[in-house]
């Protein structure tokens, strides 16, 4: 009981400090013309109130987050059974039939979903897709690999720009300027890895925060080639057989590529994810030492993934290109890698699941906010600092699929194992 | 001779931690590296696996079979693919990998298959993982760690732990094992497990056992040849009775009696 009342009495010494630190800019209001002092009271009340429920809320959260706190009553009946749903909902999803429903209704739904819902919808949804795969993309490089990159909208925009520049002065289509995109920005990372294959952690996104930046930067001023900061416009859109299409054909296409994209994407990460490759990457990832040690180049492990990685970003630049028909360096700013780095993060560093869910709630939850646009980035900031206070993993974080055997398979080769040596013996 | 080390030097900035020192290894022997700490057993350690590059002098090995040859500036997974693996003064295990996964992580420079291999999984790649599985998991019964095969790494007994280092280091194929203080932080039970452990692979591995130990008793119990350094040079080398009644040893250990 003392407990509680000390930490009301902290709640309440917050508020305080923040009706002391609001009351200049929320309560007193000076009108320079007819020079007089209105005072807003109400103001202060509402600071007051607020910031002490908050307050109370939030402590109570950590505690519960610590486990010095047990819920009772009510809140652990309901805790318990959020608790249990959650366990039956993992082992339901853990078994092979219900995945393969599970996906191929998603599968349906996503097939079906431009036909259900009017092209604004469908762009939104590009939108998401498109950063569903920029996310994959980037989470090869800090998810598995473990490098901090802070400048993969670079690797967008190479791709972007390859599109629109090829297009405009060799007339090269859509089709061959996917794979071109891709590989580009493949190059220009292995490129930028090469030299600074030394350096790790925050350093490493140093310089590829000032990689991104020179990227852009190029492209803004070298106007006789880029057309600089009035970007290209007029690039064509995906065609399909030489078929002319409407606005909204065109609309539900891109959206099919993108989809296609997407479960490529998904594809190649989770066969690389869980091979040798991804193997070398994990260790690399949880310890850089003993991993060369172990005779893993750690030059090759850490090119592979920059250069896979990126192959993504330019991939999915190439289709933003032609989506939008116009592009500037605008679109590609270092606020662009922290979105893209934040669904990383949000999603669950490593997690396909996680990325996937990670993408579609950032750009998905800002659309549908537009109602609130003034707020939209307060309800921004306060989801990714609440996630990464009581879900640091994300919000599906990542389960290693490891390798396991089962006892039977174990013994038999053991067995062998020891018949082959009594072979060699005698 | 598996190791030849003639007058390696290291020097960083002004401190020459490694001081011409020699030092060879014949196929089969086991060899203590001792010495106050401090003395540059360590970094000796590192230049032999790469992990720095010497200042001077060479370094020679090749497998008992075939002709020895520099290894000296090389990179450490070179050194690892040639034959020469290590474990770590303090445990560097993959900690959140399953115990089968770190040892197919030893196994990885002996691996052939590719990127393109990864992800249309074509049957070579398929055979190559396959018999990585098995040979990690043969490995894991040797050294008597295969229960825990699905564990994750960071979960296993302090002990285990230390033995799984030798599991990986062994997972590479060397014909030189590279122990840094393999008993440290062991309880007496344990250091006899490891002793009797070593003594196996040597005589079934065909292996030759090149340690650095703080721990007297299992240095003089386990090791044919002894070499002592401090302050980065050899002060003594021989066998162990010899090494334990050496006066420069017993100084080195104990310091000056200052009366004397």
């Amino acid at each position: 009981m003392t407990q509680r009342l000390h930490e009301l009495r902290r709640s309440l010494l917050v508020s305080l400090w923040f009706m002391l630190l609001t009351f200049p800019i929320m309560v007193i209001r000076v009108n320079t013309i007819t020079g007089t002092i209105r005072w807003r009271w109400s103001n202060l009340a509402l600071i007051g109130i607020g910031s002490f429920v908050i307050s109370v809320v939030w402590r109570y959260a950590m505690q519960r987050k610590t486990g010095e706190v047990r819920a009772t009553g009510v809140f652990a009946q309901v805790g318990a059974r959020v608790g249990a749903g959650a366990e039956k909902v993992r082992t339901v999803l853990d078994s092979p039939k219900v995945r393969v429903r599970l996906v191929s209704g998603l599968l349906a739904a996503a097939v079906a979903y431009p036909f259900l819902t009017s092209m604004y919808h469908t762009n939104i949804m590009i939108t998401a897709l498109t950063y569903v795969v920029l996310g994959l993309g980037l989470n090869i490089i800090i998810g598995l690999g473990g490098m901090l990159h802070i400048g993969y909208a670079a690797f967008y925009a190479i791709g972007a720009y390859s599109y629109a520049l090829l297009n405009m002065y060799f007339g090269i289509n859509f089709w061959l300027a996917l794979p071109i995109g891709a590989a580009l920005a493949g190059l220009f990372s292995l490129l930028i890895g090469l030299p600074t294959l030394r350096l790790r952690g925050d350093y490493l996104a140093i310089v590829t925060l000032a990689f991104a930046e020179i990227t852009r930067l190029v492209l803004q001023n070298w106007q006789q080639v880029t057309g600089g900061a009035a970007g290209i416009p007029n690039i064509p859109r995906p065609q399909l057989f030489g078929m002319t299409m409407r606005l909204h054909q065109t609309t539900t296409f891109v959206y099919f590529i993108m989809l296609a994209v997407v479960i490529l994407t998904i594809f190649v990460v989770h066969r690389l994810e869980n091979s040798r490759i991804g193997r070398q990457w994990v260790a690399m990832k949880e310890d850089y030492i003993a991993c060369q040690a172990m005779g893993v180049s750690i030059a090759k492990a850490k090119l592979t993934a920059l250069g896979i990685g990126a192959v993504w970003g330019g991939l999915v630049g190439v289709i933003f290109a032609a989506r939008t028909t116009f592009i500037n360096p605008a679109s590609f700013t270092v606020w662009e890698s922290v979105i893209i780095l934040s669904t990383v993060v949000l999603g669950g560093m490593g997690s396909i699941p996680g990325v996937f869910v990670g993408a579609l709630v950032l750009m998905l939850l800002p659309e549908y906010l537009r109602p609130f646009a003034q707020y939209r980035m307060l309800i921004f900031g306060a989801l990714l600092v609440t996630m990464m206070v009581f879900r640091p993993g994300g919000f599906i974080k990542k389960r290693r699929k490891a390798y396991t055997i089962t006892e039977a398979e174990k013994q038999s080769v053991i067995e062998a194992g020891a018949e082959a040596d009594e072979d060699t013996e005698e | 001779m598996v190791l030849d080390v003639q007058k390696l030097t290291m020097d960083f900035g002004g401190l020459r931690a490694v001081d011409h020192v020699d030092l060879h290894i014949q196929h089969g022997e086991i060899v203590a590296l001792i010495g106050p700490n401090g003395a540059g057993k360590t970094t000796f350690f590192n230049c032999v696996t790469g992990m720095y590059k010497p200042t001077g002098g060479e370094i020679k090995a090749g497998r008992p079979e075939a002709e020895i040859q520099s290894i000296k500036g090389l990179k450490p997974h070179i050194i690892t693919k040639h034959g020469l693996a290590r474990t770590f003064q303090n445990i560097r295990l993959f900690p959140e990998m399953t115990v089968l996964e770190n040892v197919m992580i030893g196994r990885d420079c002996r691996l052939k298959s590719g990127i393109i291999g990864a992800i249309f999984r074509d049957p070579r790649t398929r055979a190559e993982e396959a018999q990585v599985v098995k040979d990690s998991l043969l490995i894991l019964d040797k050294i008597g760690l295969a229960q825990w095969a699905n564990e994750a790494a960071m979960n296993l007994p302090y002990g285990a732990q230390r033995r799984l280092e030798i599991a990986r280091a062994l997972a590479t194929e060397p014909f030189l094992l590279l122990l840094d203080e393999p008993a440290a932080g062991m309880n007496p039970h344990e250091t006899r497990q490891l002793v009797e452990l070593i003594r196996r692979l040597r005589d079934e591995e065909n292996l030759s056992i090149f340690l650095i130990e703080h721990d007297m008793s299992l240095v003089m119990n386990l090791s044919e040849r002894i070499y002592v350094m401090d302050y980065g040079k050899l002060i003594a080398s021989g066998k162990p009775e010899e090494v334990k009644k050496d006066p420069v040893v017993i100084k080195a250990y104990l310091g000056e009696d200052v009366s004397a």
